[in-house]
């Protein structure tokens, strides 16, 4: 008889495990690989490296202070209102939460995303809108929609971690045009289309976060939006914006949506309601023209039939209280002092060497180390402090941003923030004042002001970054 | 018999380590044996005296599992174990004591150097690293000093890159080694009780030679066992992994890895708790030597309750 360790993944207690004799699979041999090997699509030859995968497994420890997720705080979340809303559903609309629903989501819903985005300046038609489960689907929809294998698409350098392995599971020819503090660089972009087309192609889209990217910070500028969305005009090119983040603003005037400057003719939208209301319901959104809209429901069929009903119903009865904008000016004031905190901390405790944006909004700090810092077996003696970020190459298809890392700032109180960010900036004077000793340009460096008070003689001369990759 | 299977703790290797305990359990149950799986943690010790157990199998890779703590505890709680005892996970899981060992014993394995971090920080080491270059020649390998999967392991093709390579290996370990590069064919020999299983050998795709994360997806690397040797190598590729086995005092069961280049097998490490997965070698090679899995968790068993 078998039993499951209660800290076991499959979550099972050892009474249930007992109770319930486990399945036992047949383990795989030698040649069962082989075999699977012959049947495995092209596409799953692009994986993610397994290192990284075994270390991000570990950041999930409970003693570790993640820095790494890119989470939400549910605790702000009054737990009372959520038991009254879910008991509304299930006294009034019990048998139609528990059903099917459209592929397209409820209209209840649709208003909702009209609503949300009104707040931010857009009017969509409503026909141009579908429910999906969570922004991550509205990206796979895309793909799957536009992308045969060897399609170019272009993405912002650094991208969205979450958007890599959706373009690489269709097989996508993914170029990164590179960002700075105003988002993607519109002349590289242009360059980028130039020599595309010279080879005698052009990107199936263009996929950007304009608002408080994830993972660099940085919210393209309102000339770079304009010169963007005229761009598309010109070029016949379709632009993909993906804007989770755009109600979480702590400063600054907001910007125009891309959606917005365009009307929805070659802009296509996804949102979500992950970062406003709640990530585990899992219920985005996509916009887009009817011609693509048509082809994005089939893919949708194929792959869930539809959004969860049930959290749907949820999204309605909560926006129907009408006091949702009060709930994100709540977690904007939390996630403000918690970004705060953590540009203090970077000040404080990172090495001068060190580069990072400073974000208007959203959740990310992107930093940039030396060339000769490799951040991922930079998080390996990390998490021996128990601290955890995410690695910079995970924002890149090509093995890029190896010196780079995106820590989160709304998912732990303002004092882990401090403490992570000391523990993370202890580390990597560690790593500079190895690398120097060891090519013998020697200088001890102390996190912070201690470094300032050595004599400038001392002071190597920094390494210059590449344009773009740091704010 | 009662058995507790030991995974999972806190080490990088944590999440292939889950993998192994778990195949573990599943076949000691189907033998009928009554398996208690424990993700080592705090409460370990208190389990371990809990639970009554007859044997302990150890799944544990990593620093904890392979360097004689977690054997050290059964030990002290007289709990018969799987794998080598603590001395020969201590003297396995430290690549360089245990190159020292081979070298000592005749067993050929490559030139090295290796440092602590102190080396540099204190003692200038740093000014001994123009000769160590030209001694052992480029490409070198880079690696931590403990830890038995490919993290921190870097090929250095230039000068250069030595400082970047040597600062990430120090990422996962306070000692690191510079090794000579044998060019040749990637070989994994597998032992249980001393007698070598069928040879595994592990081609990298062209792409990706000098990576050492390939190494472990499938797609990247090809997989051959046995291993398409002539009778003379895979007999002289043997030999080294029994002769590594018994200078390094092992016990139970463990896995040689070994390159053969064109002056015969050279010994790189040894691992106390290798890989158990449905895609590591140990068992590859078992079904190679028509052992199932079942037969060979039985008999490390059987080993452990022997000693």
């Amino acid at each position: 008889m078998s039993s499951t360790d209660p800290q076991d993944r499959s979550g099972r207690g050892e009474e249930a495990a007992r109770a319930v004799p486990r399945h036992r699979r047949a383990h795989t041999t030698s040649r069962d690989l082989e075999r699977y090997a012959g049947l495995f699509a092209a596409r799953t030859r692009v994986m993610r490296s397994s290192a990284m995968r075994d270390l991000m497994e570990i950041t999930a420890r409970p003693e570790v202070i993640s820095l790494a997720g890119g989470l939400p705080d549910t605790t702000t979340f009054p737990p009372e209102s959520f038991a009254a809303q879910m008991t509304r559903i299930a006294q009034e609309s019990s048998a139609e939460a528990l059903q099917y629903g459209p592929t397209e989501g409820f209209e209840r819903t649709k208003d909702v995303i009209c609503e949300v985005m009104g707040v931010e300046g857009m009017r969509p038609d409503r026909d141009d809108v579908i429910v999906t489960t969570g922004g991550q689907q509205a990206l796979d929809l895309i793909a799957k929609t536009l992308l045969d294998p060897g399609d170019v698409v272009i993405a912002e350098g650094p991208t969205y971690p979450g958007a890599v392995p959706v373009f690489c599971s269709y097989q996508a020819d993914t170029r990164q045009v590179p960002i700075d503090e105003h988002g993607m660089r519109i002349d590289v972009l242009e360059e980028t289309l130039d020599s595309l087309a010279a080879e005698g192609t052009a990107p199936k889209f263009v996929y950007s976060v304009p608002t408080f990217q994830n993972p660099g910070g940085a919210t393209m500028s309102l000339e770079r939006r304009r010169a963007l969305v005229e761009l598309a005009r010109e070029r016949e090119l379709l632009i993909v914006e993906d804007n989770p983040y755009g109600l979480l603003r702590y400063e600054g005037e907001a910007l125009p949506a891309l959606y917005e400057l365009d009307g929805g003719d070659y802009v296509l939208y996804a949102g979500t309601f992950s970062k406003i209301l709640s990530p585990g319901i899992r219920v985005g959104w996509l916009c887009a023209p009817p011609p693509v809209m048509e082809k994005v429901v089939l893919g949708k069929q194929a792959a869930d039939l539809c959004t969860s009903t049930l959290t749907q119903y949820f999204v309605g009865e909560f926006f129907g209280e009408e006091r949702w904008m009060d709930y994100v000016d709540d977690v904007v004031a939390i996630y403000r002092g918690r970004r705060d905190a953590m540009l203090d901390a970077l000040e404080r405790f990172f090495p001068a060497e060190a580069r990072w944006s400073r974000p208007e909004g959203g959740l990310f700090v992107w930093v940039t180390l030396p060339d000769y810092i490799n951040t991922t077996d930079l998080l390996a003696k990390a998490l021996r402090e128990n601290v955890a970020f995410v690695p910079g190459e995970a924002a890149f298809t090509d093995g890029r941003g190896s010196h780079s890392m995106r820590l989160n700032f709304s998912a732990q109180s303002e004092d882990e923030i401090r403490e992570g960010v000391r523990r993370i900036g202890r580390v990597i004077a560690d790593q500079l004042d190895l690398y120097r000793t060891i090519t013998g340009e020697h200088r001890m460096v102390e996190p912070g002001a201690a470094a300032a008070e050595e004599p400038s003689a001392d002071v190597l001369p920094l390494r210059r970054r590449p344009r773009g990759e740091r704010d | 018999m009662r058995v507790a299977v030991i995974k999972g703790g806190r080490s990088l290797e944590r999440a292939v380590s889950m993998r192994s305990g778990a195949r573990v359990e599943d076949a000691l149950a189907g033998a009928g044996h009554d398996v208690t799986g424990i993700d080592a943690g705090e409460d370990l010790v208190g389990r371990l005296k809990a639970g009554s157990f007859e044997a302990a199998f150890v799944a544990l890779h990593g620093p904890g599992g392979e360097d004689g703590t977690v054997q050290e505890l059964l030990e002290i709680l007289s709990i018969p174990y799987t794998g080598p005892g603590v001395a020969a996970c201590l003297r396995g899981m430290d690549k360089v004591l245990a190159k020292n060992i081979l070298r000592e014993r005749g067993v050929p394995t490559p030139d090295w150097v290796a440092f602590n971090s102190t080396a540099f920080r204190e003692l200038g080491a740093a000014d001994a690293l123009a000769e160590i270059e030209e001694g052992l020649g480029f490409p070198l390998v880079v690696k931590p000093g403990a830890g038995g999967s490919s993290l921190g392991v870097r090929f250095a093709a230039s000068a250069d890159e030595v400082p970047e390579a040597l600062v990430a290996a120090f990422s996962y370990d306070d000692r690191v080694l510079l090794e000579r590069h044998v060019d040749g064919r990637e070989l994994a020999v597998s032992l249980i009780d001393g007698e070598p299983l069928p040879i595994v050998e592990a081609a990298p795709n062209e792409a990706d030679q000098f990576n050492y994360e390939a190494r472990y997806e499938i797609g990247r690397t090809t997989y051959t066992c046995p291993a398409e040797l002539a009778e003379a190598e895979a007999r002289a590729v043997s030999e080294a992994a029994v002769a590594t086995w018994e200078a390094l005092d092992f016990a139970g069961f463990g896995r040689v890895d070994v390159m053969l280049g064109s002056d015969g097998p050279q010994v790189l490490e040894i691992n106390a708790v290798p890989g158990l997965t449905d895609t590591s070698l140990l068992p590859m090679a078992c079904e190679a030597a028509g052992i199932s899995f079942d037969e060979f968790a039985e008999r490390a068993l059987t080993l452990a309750a022997g000693r």
